[in-house]
């Protein structure tokens, strides 16, 4: 049974805030395989192409057959849990906080055997299953949990270290004037945040789901400005210290591609918003995120970047827009080496099309702005960086992957 | 899985002619402000002295240390100003004795070298020990350490508690053990822990990582031991007693497809090492197994042969292993009371066995020490120790 979660109190402004400690991040190389699995949520270890060996710890040579071709493949995380020991008493100063830290054998049913931490629900004996977790310092990790859910499981110390929950954590939407602004903070609601900032530029001009956005419960609509950096600054003056999760839902989305697009205006005023308020935004509220890693139940846990999938690939129709969001994808890589050392995740969240007016002419499939916030909260829960949500978005993560000249060439078309 | 090589010959060569002479302990500290270097060069010095050789008299160097980096061995004999023609770096943690014996018994008995020194030794500073484990393999890094931190002391535990399960073990069997030896360090003048220890207190010990709890822990400290390997006649013309190595076993990676660790590699090659001994179990009168965790040592009483697998509880029940009772054990206190010095905690069981069998013990002196057997184990790269060895001694008559 896991106890649930209580509400943290106030915080005493007088008190030191409990700095952030991280655990063990050296891996090699291969490993990272196991890191790369870890980020979208899949439990994946090398296959032997040639004996069909499930190998595990992450080698350069299958243990059965020395072949050396052994990519990762999604298995069966299903196993047993054949032993396990509570350790009370650890070299690294991370886990000397948090002792006693359990940890135990797991047997996969794929074969090899795993040192794994685990949930508090486990039981040596019982059937668990295995899932590929990214810690603190955002490395990936094996973490057992038991077989079926179990009530609460979410608060679960070690599971919640490793994942960035929005139970009792208080969230900066930063713009409320969009659908899927909207649709993120009655996500955010519902999955337990404390308190919802909610972003509004030019407050005194009236917008459309305004009224069922104030009527949210923990919802406090704040002024805020992207392209005025005052505006950036002086919000997290106020609530910077009070935010954990931060959520961009600034959007600007024109179609066109570059030649024909009579001046840079357009272009500059999508770099205004979506690039260099990134970066604002990014100054204002990552070093005060960065030094609240460890600051109780309610630390500082993500930075959450809502992509369009053409970061990754350049759609042509919407040349300037793809390249823009493009910028913000290699900012948010930055980012997230630079919120690292304070155990804060950052989530880049990338769709296809949304259904929204300014895809209005676009034809299906696309995403419905309830769909990507009941996306982002799965992601937050799971604890995972990288989210494709939709079938555009997985359509071309996968040809990516197979081919990117051949999706150069037929997003042109 | 059968991994036995279907080419091994079934004779081997004994070492006849060859032993090994002037064990050499420099005394064990917690902590160290001076390098592995000044260790082991302590070590060197005195296994000279003790055979009246200059350090170019030396034609052979075999060297074991987990602190001495960036150096292995061949810098080591600039440093030392040594010029030897045979050269061995043997890092196997807790099997580095019998495998440094083993290789250069043959390395003499066929003339490559005449004179080789081995010698292990580990500084151990402030915080040393944490990098050590951080770093300790590539496995561990990857898919140990990061899961608690718990070093060695959570892999066994994990051991431990599987062979609890299984077995029937209970911590007042490994807490036997424990209590033995210290008994038997008490008169061991370089054992780090001088108080006796009673069953009461190991019982109510803290926990480390459960079923692991204090006492069955050593004591990460700094220190070094040597021996000479030479020929029986060149011992005799330094005035050297010699002991002689009437067989040696050496596996690594055993029994892979154990799910968790119930033995080790000696339990493939048990029968190989009496026979070429010429002895059996019964005919030995001391036993040094490598102890870090007294689940391990229990595991060496099983697969060398004087129980069987499932037996160790019953076993140790039934004996005291102390040196002046039945089946004396770990004699000078082990690496559990003397201290782990790294990888001179391999040697630890090796220079006392040739001190008992030379009647030259420091601590106490066995009533009875013609044979004995060392047995070491080491290097927990994952999930289990991976090499494990043994050499069965008996006195030079």
């Amino acid at each position: 049974m896991t106890t649930p979660l209580s509400r943290p109190h106030r915080k005493d402004p007088l008190a030191r805030t409990h700095l952030s400690l991280l655990p063990p991040a050296a891996r090699s190389r291969s490993a990272h395989g196991l890191t790369a699995a870890a980020a979208e949520g899949r439990f994946a270890l090398q296959v032997c192409s040639d004996c069909a060996a499930v190998v595990y710890p992450p080698r350069e040579a299958c243990p059965s057959c020395l072949s050396a071709r052994l990519p990762f493949q999604n298995v069966d995380p299903h196993g047993t849990l054949v032993t396990e020991t509570t350790v009370r008493i650890s070299s690294e100063p991370y886990f000397r906080e948090r002792t006693p830290w359990r940890i135990g054998l797991v047997k996969l049913n794929a074969g090899p055997m795993v040192v794994s931490h685990l949930h508090g629900d486990t039981r040596e004996g019982a059937a668990v299953r295995l899932s590929l977790m990214l810690d603190r310092s955002g490395a990936a990790v094996m973490l057992a949990l038991p077989e079926k859910d179990t009530p609460d499981m979410a608060d679960d110390p070690i599971l919640r270290e490793m994942t960035c929950d929005p139970k009792f954590r208080r969230i900066l939407i930063t713009d409320g004037r969009t659908p899927v602004g909207q649709a993120m903070a009655k996500a955010f609601a519902e999955a337990g945040a404390s308190t919802i900032f909610v972003g509004i530029a030019d407050p005194w001009k009236p917008f459309a789901g305004e009224a069922a956005l104030t009527a949210i419960e923990h919802v406090e609509l704040v002024p805020l400005d992207l392209t005025d950096t005052d505006s950036v600054d002086k919000l997290a003056a106020q609530n910077g210290a009070r935010i954990d999760i931060v959520v961009n839902t600034a959007e600007h989305i024109r179609p066109g591609g570059v030649i024909g697009g009579h001046g840079i205006a357009v272009a500059r005023e999508a770099m205004e918003l979506r690039y260099l308020g990134l970066m604002r935004l990014t100054q204002a509220f990552g070093p005060v995120l960065r030094m609240r890693g460890a600051d109780g139940v309610n630390s500082s846990a993500a930075f959450v970047n809502l992509l369009s999938v053409h970061a990754l690939a350049s759609w042509p129709a919407y040349g300037a827009y793809s390249a823009a969001e493009a910028a913000c994808l290699s900012m948010a890589h930055s980012l997230r080496a630079e919120l690292r050392p304070g155990g804060v995740k950052v989530l880049n969240v990338f769709s296809g099309p949304l259904d929204t007016e300014w895809f209005q002419t676009v034809p299906p499939p696309k995403v419905a702005p309830t769909v990507l916030a009941k996306a982002v909260i799965g992601a937050l829960r799971q604890g995972i960086e990288d989210v494709y949500v939709g079938d555009v978005a997985q359509d071309i993560r996968a040809r990516l992957e197979v081919n990117p000249k051949a999706l150069e060439r037929e997003l042109g078309e | 899985m059968d991994r036995s090589s279907p080419q091994r010959s079934s004779v081997r060569q004994s070492y006849d002619g060859i032993v090994a002479c002037l064990p050499v302990t420099i005394p064990y500290r917690r902590y160290s402000v001076n390098g592995a270097q000044w260790w082991i060069g302590r070590a060197l010095h005195d296994l000279l002295k003790g055979a009246g050789l200059r350090p170019q008299d030396i034609d052979g160097l075999s060297i074991s240390s987990f602190t001495m980096a960036p150096d292995t061995a061949i810098g080591l004999t600039q440093h030392f100003g040594l010029s030897p023609r045979w050269l061995d770096n043997v890092p196997l943690g807790g099997a580095s004795a019998v495998v440094a014996l083993r290789r250069a018994a043959r390395a003499v008995q066929a003339g490559d070298a005449d004179l080789v020194a081995c010698v292990a030794g580990d500084t151990n500073h402030v915080d040393s020990f944490r990098k050590t484990l951080a770093h300790f393999s590539r496995f561990a890094q990857d898919a140990v350490y990061p899961y608690g931190a718990g070093g060695a002391n959570a892999s066994f535990a994990l051991i431990a508690k599987n062979y609890m399960n299984r077995f029937g073990a209970r911590r007042e069997d490994f807490g036997k053990l424990c209590v033995a030896q210290r008994d038997n360090a008490l008169h061991y003048p370089h054992a780090l822990m001088k108080q006796p220890l009673t069953m009461d207190a190991y019982m109510a010990a803290r926990p480390i990582a459960d079923p692991i709890h204090l006492y069955d822990c050593v004591m990460p400290c700094a220190g070094a031991e040597a021996f000479l390997v030479c020929r029986e006649d060149t011992a005799r013309a330094l005035g050297a007693t010699g002991v002689r190595v009437l067989a040696t076993i050496e596996r690594h990676n055993a029994f892979p497809d154990d799910p968790v660790q119930i033995r080790g590699g000696w339990a493939m090659d048990i029968d190989e090492l009496w026979a070429m001994a010429g002895v059996t179990p019964d005919d030995v009168d001391f036993v040094e197994t490598y102890d870090d965790y007294p689940v391990i040592s229990m595991m060496q009483f099983e697969d060398l042969g004087f129980c069987r697998k499932g037996e160790g509880p019953d076993f140790v029940r039934a004996h005291s292993f102390t040196n002046d009772g039945d089946f004396p054990h770990n004699t000078s206190g082990g690496q559990l009371s003397v201290g782990q010095a790294g990888a001179a905690g391999g040697y630890l069981g090796m220079v006392e066995a040739m001190r008992q069998l030379t009647g030259t013990a420091l601590g106490n002196p066995l009533a009875k020490a013609d044979i004995g057997l060392v047995s070491g184990f080491g290097m927990i790269n994952y999930d289990r120790g991976l090499s494990s060895c043994a050499a069965v001694l008996s006195r030079a008559s």
